[in-house]
């Protein structure tokens, strides 16, 4: 019996059918499809020529000459090239990529949970949240909430001054730069060392558990190792660590670490917009989690807050993931929406300003393109392996 | 809106990549016997620029490069009104007309090397020269451009503005801080709103882009001219029979302005015995045809639009909120550049 039940249990196997007429046809297929593209592009190249319009990606080495406003690498307008300033709008893409989706997440999932609570007004809040944000355009917000954030800061000459020596106003936010001296690799050499003995002892505490079943308090030496490690090196070397305090200057603030408004808005503008449909996602996870769970974990007695943070939620991620995934590849294709408040990433540095000076545009887009491709799909590579994780295993 | 813009731009470009690919390229030299067959001239313009295109809140264009485009059209159809205008920005002016999709691009484009000759693109003739300033506000007290060492300074993606303001920085050893917007409406609204010091473009545009501040009284305009912009109509290359017929559009004007032929007056100069006036007016000779227009082209020209003088004071000069003075475009004969080339 349950051999039966197993073979009809078992995945069928795939058929690929491998006679010679298929094979023939797949080759000729895929000769054909490679030949057009070949031909396409040859093809692009040679209406290029006879229109005088410059090709090739000789431009790559040429002088920029432009400024731009935030560049996490050096760069300067007199001798870096339109390679460099490729990697300046890259970086800025990847930068507020990153820091929204890591905002984005944490926000999704608090009002998505916050949308199944049982407290009527925190789940109509969430709720309200939710439909507000979906159903008004991503650029309408981004704009919307850069004029905003424009508006509520003070001009040049009414500055707040915040602790630390930082000042804001609606340039940006000047922090104290801080200033590395050499010995500083000592202490970020600990800080790795502190990191790895914090996971080993993390690993070590739930292997232990799982022998004896006692659990251990192992925050705190967790802590000492990630902080205090890196902390006494610190000391030790000689505090090798200054800051460079902001100053006013006569039009600007010279120093200091500067975020700009266009930065915090585009940041603020794509965290919200995606949060919104990542709570839904999360919440249709949890609800996918059946209501026998719950019950069950109620029934040994525990919380309500533990239920849903050791049984609800790490089942839930089997359906959270997929989903997720297409959300953060949403937010970095729309992160492109920067040109619209003079943030410089990638489409408006590279797609805009060196498209226009360069007028090689059949290039310099099919490098956006593809870089764009490149992104995500690295992201939904890692989102998939992640992925393969929570999966449910059949045995 | 602005998303509408970028997909426009991503399908313009995507669009000419596809025609390149699989398409055969349209022959060069046809533009003016496509015009004429499809009854209508196609003009590449500004949009937003007082002065020099955009449209009026009735909805119909007005404007210095939107005059020589109704003075081509006058040219070939005897009606001025026959051009359909398209607005581009900095982005996408380039690509629309290595496209085909505007016959001519009249939108206060600067002539430079890079763009004549690794474009596909031609400058037909230099209507306005101009030069690149900066507009601060009065309350800064800056009476020179010297003196904006780390300004904050609003300025438009992708244009020749773009570059000379690191130039004119890096060589006047200031430090510089730029913020680059898309188009020319969100870098005024952002200098308005007092992200940034100063706005830069070219001159001309800085007394029209004044007007649409909240308080224009407030803003100056610094006496500084950091570069040279020569602007100028473009057309496609390959085509020298269109590319004459542009040409010769703003040469007809200058030199009606020189002999004296303005709106008024210019069907009493039908009677002229000036021989100038008569080759130009196409009283004698056979110029319009060998263009491959009528033999009168010039004094549809003028009789739609005017000289050139008209359409300078009309659109940007004294006639107009801008008041700007003629100066370098005034008449070589009055100490300016503008040189009209003879009829003959």
């Amino acid at each position: 019996m349950a051999d039966i039940a197993r073979a009809d249990m078992a995945r069928p196997r795939r058929h690929f059918s491998q006679g010679f007429g298929n094979l023939a046809l797949q080759a000729a297929l895929l000769v054909i499809v490679v030949g057009l593209a070949i031909a396409a592009a040859h093809n692009a190249g040679q209406n290029l020529a006879r229109a005088n319009i410059a090709r090739g990606f000789g431009f790559w080495n040429n002088t920029a000459g432009f400024d731009i406003s935030q560049t996490l690498i050096a760069y300067s307008s007199s001798t870096s090239t339109f390679g460099r300033a490729f990697w300046v709008g890259l970086l800025n893409t990847l930068l507020v990529a990153s820091i929204g989706c890591v905002i984005a997440t944490i926000l999704g999932f608090i009002i998505g949970i916050a949308r199944l609570s049982r407290n009527w007004l925190v789940s109509r809040l969430a709720g309200g949240y939710v439909e507000l944000i979906r159903n008004i355009p991503l650029l309408l917000q981004i704009l919307f909430l850069y004029n905003v954030v424009l508006k509520s800061l003070p001009e040049m000459r009414g500055s707040v001054a915040l602790p630390f020596g930082s000042i804001l106003n609606n340039r940006g936010l000047f922090l104290p730069r801080p200033i590395f001296a050499p010995d500083f690799d000592a202490v970020v050499i600990a800080l790795a060392i502190g990191l790895v003995v914090a996971i080993g002892l993390y690993l070590w505490a739930r292997w232990y558990q799982q022998r004896t079943g006692e659990q251990i308090r192992i925050l705190w030496m967790m802590l000492t190792a990630i902080f205090g490690l890196p902390l006494l090196v610190f000391i030790v070397a000689g505090r090798p660590l200054s800051f460079g305090i902001p100053d006013m200057g006569r039009f600007n603030v010279r120093g200091g670490l500067e975020i700009l408004p266009e930065f915090a808005a585009l940041l603020l503008a794509l965290s919200v917009y995606t949060a919104a449909f990542i709570a839904e996602v999360v919440r249709a996870g949890v609800l996918a989690v059946s209501a026998g769970q719950t019950e069950a974990a109620q029934a040994l007695g525990l919380r309500s807050g533990t239920t849903l943070r050791l049984v609800v939620v790490p089942q839930a991620m089997r359906v959270i993931v997929p989903p997720l995934a297409s959300q953060y590849l949403n937010l970095i294709k729309n992160s492109s929406l920067a040109v619209a408040i003079g943030y410089p990433d990638l489409f408006q540095v590279f797609a805009g300003t060196v498209l226009n000076i360069t007028g090689q545009a059949v290039e310099v887009i099919a490098i956006t393109m593809a870089v764009y491709l490149s992104i995500s799909l690295v992201t939904s590579l890692l989102m998939n392996l992640y992925g393969r994780t929570t999966a449910i295993v059949e045995r | 809106m602005l998303k509408g813009l970028i997909m426009k731009r991503l399908a313009t470009a995507f669009a000419i990549a596809t025609v390149l690919a699989f398409g055969m390229q349209a022959a060069g030299a046809q533009t003016l016997k496509a015009i004429k067959d499809r009854g209508q001239l196609v003009c590449g313009a500004n949009g937003s620029l007082a002065g020099f295109g955009i449209p009026d809140p009735q909805g119909n264009w007005t404007g210095f490069d939107v005059d020589f485009c109704r003075a081509i059209a006058a040219a070939i159809f005897n009606d001025p009104t026959k051009v359909k205008f398209v607005p581009l920005t900095a982005a996408n002016r380039f690509t629309a007309l290595q496209s085909g999709e505007i016959d001519v691009l009249a939108r206060n484009t600067t002539w430079t090397m890079s763009r004549d000759t690794s474009l596909g693109i031609d400058f037909a003739a230099v209507n306005y020269y101009d030069g690149q300033g900066f507009m601060v506000r009065k309350v800064l007290k800056v009476s020179s451009a010297l003196e904006l060492n780390d300004a904050s300074v609003c300025v438009q993606q992708g244009t020749t503005t773009e570059l000379n303001l690191a130039d004119y920085f890096r060589s006047n050893h200031m430090s510089l801080k730029t913020v680059t917007f898309a188009t020319v409406d969100e870098a005024l609204k952002a200098y308005d709103s007092g992200r940034c010091d100063a706005y830069t473009t070219d001159s001309s545009g800085l007394y029209g882009s004044r007007e649409l501040l909240a308080d224009p009284g407030a803003n100056i305009v610094l006496p500084e001219i950091i570069s040279k912009e020569p602007l100028s109509p473009a057309v496609r290359q390959g085509d020298d029979a269109w590319e004459d017929v542009v040409r010769w559009t703003h040469h007809a004007m200058l030199d009606a302005e020189e002999l004296g032929v303005n709106k008024n007056n210019v069907d009493d100069q039908k009677n002229s015995t000036n021989p100038e006036i008569r080759r130009l007016l196409g009283l004698e000779g056979q110029f319009g045809e060998a263009m491959g227009l009528t033999n009168d082209w010039a004094y549809r020209i003028i009789k739609a639009v005017g000289n050139y003088g008209e359409v300078f004071e009309r659109n940007v000069g004294q006639g107009s909120p801008l008041k700007i003075a003629r100066g370098l475009n005034a008449l070589w004969t009055k100490g300016g550049l503008q040189y009209g080339l003879p009829v003959r």
